[in-house]
């Protein structure tokens, strides 16, 4: 009975048709709003998740997001190097500062000092030179896709900026040694990386400058030992990577509206994409009554027709949620190569997944109600 | 004679008086009601009727007297309110609607008005639907429609979409569906009323030959005076009773204004 379920599922190609698009734009619409805001979301954690082999981040205990820059004084990385359990700890400077290009144009750009002698948490992809040559003063790294578009020089015609050209930071000359490419960032101001020792040059006079201390532990130790004993033996607290990461998402969340809207927008494409899927199943069924309504007269149980109605859902809303999946992914492909947030983890896939087989199937159970109910009037009827 | 009289099985004497020794239907003080309180309206008020094995008794009246409530009952597709309805020795009053859902399924056979043959089905497939809902296995269930296809002239257009079917072979199809799986009660709602007379009638003939000739009863509802001929009895119903019982031939002469 399930296969004359499918077959009369099929047998109208234009119906068929009409339901498979109908609800693989409904889920390419789910998937791809999801996968927009969760790229968003991801972006917030860039610097972070580049810092990969870092396993502690510790922080004054006013920070609130990757971008907040509150600093601590040099004396807190030797109290932390001093602390059972850690392995290496390093400095590192993040701040926001104003720049200016060799043609006038001023801007404010993201500045990363990495500890001197280990250039710990650098760019993982070089285009032009090498980590190195960070080493050579007054030397910088720009991100290769920034040098077209954010670092250009306006002043003189748009034209990029290049390794050897030069600019100031803060009135302090640097020269760009090398090129990286980064992981599109939600924060949307170039990055710059130097030494930490440069970036404390750049940097205006304050009593502290520096923005982290970086932990890696020893191998088998507990990080929530260490951040404990962090805790107790300084003024800062120590967050892990995923811990650091949800906290500036939550913070961009919750401060900002960008990610309330956009995930409003994923509420929206959610409810039109479940609408959609719904009406476009309740229609089909509700076209099929008369013959729901046949069977149940000749003897079909109420489980079976549930069952074949449910083979139904289940096949139209396989074929649409793979394709819209498809969709959403090719769309999320075809912007790779742009700053655009696309992230599509499984989530995503069970979320969409899950209000489609939700939505179908209830739309198809509300508009078998009334063959359940069977009215004689409606097998009898002309 | 006609051909319909000359196609009749050798009891139809025995079925003029409406006793047979062991009757397929009988119905007792049925009763039946839809809605409540003001708005109650009252479709069958007590109707008493017996048709017996290998019968084709006729249900006449105007539209909205309870002929469609009448077969829907019998059918089990419907609850009565009051009496008793058996069908075949099972007391339709005391089944679980699942008992009732598989009753219809092995008991009844159903001939609708407007054919509900599923239109993204092939013919084969439409006629197979009882045995599949039997749980035979889809290849005999195709290789027995295709069987009984031939004995309603159909054979060749087995693999046909019923919309490329005209009404006269729609109906016929739908005649083999509800003859396929051997039911001992055929109910049929209106089978001619889209036919023209001459296909109406060929349908007619079919279904006596092929459906009484294994003993099967027939209730056909119809407002068409013109297959009169083909029924043992014709019941006319109005205002949800029975009023009459009849012959063919008297309730004609009835349907003319003339009783004889």
């Amino acid at each position: 009975m399930n296969l004359l379920a499918i077959k009369m599922l099929m047998g109208d190609r234009l119906k068929y048709f009409g339901l498979i698009v109908g609800m693989t734009f409904a889920a390419m619409m789910i998937a791809q709003q999801a996968s927009i805001y969760s790229g968003l979301k991801s972006q917030t954690g860039t610097f972070i998740r580049q810092l990969s082999n870092v396993d502690l981040f510790v922080m004054d205990e006013q920070v609130r997001f990757s971008e907040d820059y509150k600093p601590i004084p040099d004396t807190a990385l030797q109290q932390i190097r001093g602390i059972d359990g850690v392995s290496w700890a390093v400095p590192i400077y993040k701040n926001w500062l104003r720049a200016r290009l060799e043609d006038g144009t001023r801007l404010t750009v993201i500045v990363i000092g990495l500890d001197d002698a280990t250039l710990t948490g650098g760019p993982a992809e070089m285009v032009d030179g090498s980590l190195a040559d960070l080493r050579r003063d007054p030397g910088v790294l720009i991100d290769v896709r920034d040098a077209a578009t954010k670092l250009k020089l306006e002043r003189s015609g748009g034209v990029p900026i290049k390794v050897g050209d030069r600019l100031s930071i803060n009135d302090t000359d640097a020269v760009i040694v090398g090129s990286y490419r980064g992981n599109p960032s939600f924060f949307w101001e170039p990055t710059i990386y130097t030494t930490y020792s440069r970036a404390l040059r750049f940097a205006p006079r304050e009593r502290h400058l520096m923005s982290f201390v970086l932990v890696k532990l020893k191998p088998g130790v507990d990080a929530a030992l260490v951040q404990s004993l962090i805790a107790e033996r300084t003024m800062y607290r120590a967050k892990t990577g995923p811990e650091f990461e949800a906290a500036t998402s939550g913070y961009i969340l919750k401060q900002t509206g960008i990610l309330v809207n956009f995930g409003l927008a994923v509420i929206l494409g959610l409810i039109v994409g479940a609408l959609v899927t719904g009406q476009t199943f309740f229609n089909f069924t509700l076209d099929n009554l008369r013959y729901f309504a046949t069977l149940r007269a000749m003897g079909v149980s109420s489980l079976r027709l549930v069952a074949m109605v449910g083979s139904q859902v289940f096949t139209v809303t396989s074929i649409s949620f793979g394709l819209g999946i498809g969709l959403a992914a090719a769309f999320g492909v075809i912007i790779t190569k742009t700053d655009l947030a696309f992230l599509m983890p499984w989530q995503v896939l069970a979320i969409t997944g899950v209000s489609m087989f939700g939505v179908a199937s209830l739309a198809a159970l509300l508009s078998l109600y009334k063959v359940l109910r069977l009215e004689p009037g409606m097998v009898f009827k002309a | 004679m006609s051909n319909a009289q000359a196609s009749r099985p050798p009891n139809t004497a025995n079925h003029a008086s409406g006793h047979a020794a062991t009757p397929a239907v009988v119905c007792r003080g049925v009763t039946k009601t839809y809605g409540k309180g003001t708005s109650a309206v009252f479709a069958l008020r007590g109707v008493d009727l017996s048709v017996a094995p290998g019968e084709l008794l006729m249900l006449v009246g105007p539209s909205g007297c309870g002929k469609t409530t009448l077969i829907s009952i019998v059918a089990g597709v419907l609850d009565h309110d009051e009496g008793d309805c058996v069908v075949y020795g099972r007391n339709l009053k005391s089944m679980s609607n699942a008992e009732r859902t598989e009753f219809r399924g092995k008991t009844v056979g159903f001939v609708f008005q407007s054919f509900n043959l599923i239109p993204t089905l092939t013919v084969a497939e439409n006629i197979a639907v009882p045995l599949l809902i039997a749980g035979s296995s889809r290849a005999e269930a195709i290789s027995r429609s295709r069987d009984i296809l031939g004995r309603v002239g159909l054979g060749d257009r087995w693999n046909s979409r019923p919309a490329n079917l005209s009404g006269g072979q729609q109906q016929r199809v739908a005649i083999a569906r509800s003859l396929i799986h051997h039911p001992r009660l055929i109910v049929c709602d209106e089978p001619t009323s889209a036919l023209d007379h001459k296909t109406g009638h060929d349908v007619m003939q079919l279904m006596r030959e092929v459906a009484l000739s294994s003993g099967q009863s027939l209730i056909v509802v119809t407002h068409d005076a013109r297959i009169f001929e083909f029924a043992d009895r014709i019941a006319r119903m109005d205002d949800g009773k029975i009023e009459s019982i009849d012959t063919p031939g008297r309730a004609l002469a009835a349907s003319h204004g003339a009783v004889p």
